[in-house]
């Protein structure tokens, strides 16, 4: 199963991946279209930067989702082939209840639609956009299999 | 950063043919490079990134999330005002220098320092000095540009007043710039306050950025570039029109090949001379080649060619792709738009390539110093190291696309004249009267670089296609020009048959063809001039803001590009640019560059990047102003987007 992973030691804050990942989910998925129409999406995933380090803070779809069992109208649920949390949007009530309940706090508001807004991996591309335009390869979608051998 | 790379045009067919074997001997070029800066960082590409002092970096959240400010706290409109005006200066410095270096060697050649340049049009001499109120009468020419230079290196400096080449411009501008304070005083000046101006805590509001920007950017327009047209050609002669010869196809299997690269026609000029040399070619041909063949890469290929009739081997993206043929024997470069890639591709041939200019050094080229004083010397010096390159080319690696194109370049503010009214009456007036009768629609003018983010040069032939069809005379220099006449758009006889009815009637009436070549990027100041004409001539208004033109960059890359926009801007045209300079993070920037700035000065911007739509803009900001000027209907209307 492939996961995304984030070196932190190699993050250098530029926020590449904010951006691919606004553009890659909006109208037009076009910067200077979305900008102009005021269609740009939200970041799923942010920077956030503490002692001296920048980490990528994105959905992990976690093996035992909290959010999952915290939401009241079944709108998230675990796709077990996948292995990806998924989010219903038509179900979806707004709540928040996902957004507390999540450790990592990786869930985002989407205040003017009232749904929250998670890291879906761009499944429309078949590989996160993050992943793909990181300059420096902070962010890197892989097996997980892979991924332990390098450790 | 579009996610669909594959749409990407990959180039004219010997670009393609080039391109494949670089990828097959694993040289990378232009566009592998671009691939690797994908995605082009947003912050940058939106205007909203600051580096100009140590509180920061700072950037803007584009998405209202984050940082609206930064350190400092300067807004997103403070940031892409100041960025836009510092890029300004930046294209206008590289104009102005280019000026400078021709005025300080009319100037040398006046005073008799240097036996290799001298004054072949004294016709434009006394034109522009008699502009500059220098006293021609009974003068001897060297005494008259002496004089004259030595004004012209003093309006550089000059602090207060207004320039001289700006009076050009018609009274309508002139009062417009007063009011708006955009007259340049001088020409270094304007350079100097954009910098001071744009650093910490200093003009923050982007009304006030702006109007300096533009003043700026006139200082080229009007001073520095159309100070590099006007003494290049006293130098070296007026353009005229005739057959020339582009594309990698120029280059020659069995001749010594010598391309000269850059802007500045100083040393190319001479490298002419020398290659033409009888002794230099008897040379060559005891190296076992059967002649000398020089040939013009981007503007200096421009210059040459339309003084000349030289060839030009390719446009900016071509550069790294004529070294791959394996053929060229010597690269001369100067300055402006050379890639400092180019001596790691020549590594992997016989190829030498030379640096000249002490503004100019690239790590792992030979650097043989240009001073006029010695400008033949030299020339010859390097002409002769090609020559004796020769012998080293490996003929197995040697690979010239056949492609090559006819086109007729040399059209200036001065022969479209006679062209136009004969040399007895010369005028505009056939032109003007073809618009105001409705059978030219207006003139447009599609200049500029290519670039390997957008179509790689093909934009320009789609847009001049549709535009000429339109019955939209076009106009056309740098970059742009060489890559519609790759296109096969620069000579009567190809460009015809994708003209407008009215058009055509007009262009086999007078004898031109529908697409002009003009010149270099220095030249779009023809574009100015043959502007004042019209407006001159009576008929279309008072100012150039009333004349149903526009302009368009297509595939624009360097700050030049950007000045050159400004200054067409501020003298009341419309300009589109393929892609946005980096303002759309800041709403307030982009209304001002596209809606506000039409209030002022009559010009403003667009940015479009498919070239139909393109040329919709254009057309549909042509007619506006034909109605406003209740010009009578076009004679044979087409409707944009219809099929030739």
């Amino acid at each position: 199963m492939k996961k995304l992973f984030f070196y932190i030691e190699k993050c250098l804050a530029c926020r590449t991946c904010e951006m691919v990942c606004c553009v890659g989910h909006s109208l037009n998925k076009d910067l200077f279209k979305d900008v102009r129409e005021n269609s740009i999406s939200p970041a799923r995933l942010k920077i956030f930067s503490a002692k001296a380090k920048n980490y990528p803070l994105a959905c992990r779809h976690c093996d035992d989702p909290k959010c999952v069992v915290a939401c009241m109208s079944a709108a998230l649920k675990k796709d077990e082939k996948t292995g990806q949390v998924l989010h219903d949007k038509d179900k979806c009530v707004g709540c928040w209840m996902c957004v507390m309940a999540c450790p990592y706090g990786a869930i985002r508001l989407d205040r003017k639609e009232k749904i929250p807004l998670r890291c879906d991996l761009c499944i429309d591309i078949g590989e996160p956009r993050c992943a793909k335009n990181c300059p420096v390869k902070a962010i890197i979608w892989e097996e997980e299999a892979e991924i332990a051998k390098k450790k | 950063m579009s996610e669909n790379q594959a749409k990407k045009f990959k180039g004219d067919d010997a670009t393609q043919q080039m391109r494949q074997r670089a990828e097959q001997m694993g040289i990378e070029t232009v566009w592998d490079r671009e691939e690797m800066q994908e995605p082009h960082c947003g912050f940058g590409t939106l205007g909203i990134c600051c580096k100009n002092c140590n509180l920061g970096p700072c950037r803007i959240d584009p998405f209202g999330e984050g940082a609206s400010q930064g350190v400092c706290g300067a807004d997103a409109d403070t940031i892409s005002a100041r960025n836009l005006v510092r890029h300004i200066a930046a294209g206008t410095a590289c104009h102005s220098d280019h000026g400078r270096e021709i005025t300080e060697t009319l100037l040398m050649a006046a005073e008799g320092k240097t036996k290799f340049y001298r004054v072949t049009s004294a016709e434009k001499l006394k034109v522009v000095a008699e502009e500059y109120k220098v006293k021609t009468e009974n003068r001897k020419n060297e005494e008259i540009a002496a004089d004259l230079a030595k004004k012209i290196l003093a309006e550089y400096g000059q602090q207060e007043g207004e320039l001289v080449l700006a009076q050009r411009a018609p009274e309508k501008q002139k009062k417009i710039w007063r009011k708006y304070n955009l007259m340049p005083r001088g020409i270094d000046r304007e350079v100097v306050e954009s910098m001071s101006r744009t650093h910490i805590g200093v003009d923050n509001d982007y009304q006030n950025l702006m109007q300096q920007g533009m003043r700026t950017a006139l200082a080229d327009g009007w001073g520095g570039s159309m100070i590099g047209t006007e003494l290049s050609d006293i130098l070296f002669g007026k353009p005229t029109p005739q057959r020339g010869k582009v594309n990698l196809g120029v280059l020659k299997e069995d001749q010594v090949n010598l391309l000269v690269h850059g802007h500045v026609p100083l040393l190319s000029e001479m490298i002419c001379e020398a290659g033409s040399d009888p002794e230099m070619i008897a040379l060559a041909k005891k190296k076992g080649a059967t002649g000398i063949t020089i040939a013009g890469l981007c503007c200096t290929a421009n210059e040459i060619l339309v003084r000349r009739g030289f060839p030009v081997a390719g446009n900016f993206l071509q550069q790294e792709l004529a070294l791959l043929t394996g053929a060229v024997d010597l690269l001369l470069v100067d300055l402006q738009c050379i890639m400092p890639s180019l001596p790691e591709i020549a590594n992997c041939f016989h190829t030498k390539i030379v640096s000249t200019s002490p503004k100019a050094r690239f790590p792992g080229m030979e650097h043989i110093e240009f001073n006029e004083k010695d400008a033949g010397i030299i020339a010859q010096e390097i002409v002769r190291k090609a020559i004796d390159n020769f012998p080293n080319r490996d003929k197995a690696k040697v690979c010239i696309p056949q492609e090559t194109n006819d086109l007729m370049p040399g059209f200036t503010t001065e022969y479209v004249f006679k062209m136009l009214g004969g040399t007895y009456r010369s005028s505009y007036k056939p032109l003007n009267e073809g618009i105001i009768n409705g059978r030219i629609r207006g003139v447009a003018a599609i200049v500029g670089c290519d670039n390997p983010k957008a179509e790689s040069g093909e934009s320009h032939a789609k847009l001049v296609k549709e535009l000429i069809k339109n019955d939209v005379l076009v106009v056309q220099t740098g970059c742009s020009a060489l890559a519609c006449a790759k296109a096969g758009l620069l000579t009567p006889e190809a460009a015809l048959q994708y003209a407008g009815k009215g058009l055509k009637e007009i262009c086999e009436a007078v004898g031109i063809p529908p697409v002009l070549h003009l010149g270099s990027c220095v030249d779009n100041t023809r574009i100015l001039t043959a502007c004042c004409e019209m407006v001159k001539e009576g008929g279309l208004g008072e100012g150039l803001d009333d004349l149903p033109i526009a302009g368009a960059a297509p595939e624009w890359m360097s700050e030049k590009a950007i000045a050159i926009g400004w200054y067409f801007v501020a003298s009341g045209a419309l300009v589109v640019f393929g892609s946005p300079f980096p303002v759309y993070g800041s709403p307030n920037m982009t209304k001002f560059v596209t809606e506000d700035v039409e209030k002022m000065t009559g010009g403003k911007w667009a940015f479009e990047s498919d070239p139909l739509q393109m040329a919709k803009v254009m057309i549909e900001h042509i007619d506006k102003k034909r109605k406003a000027l209740n010009l009578r209907p076009m004679i044979y209307e087409v409707g944009v987007g219809a099929s030739a």
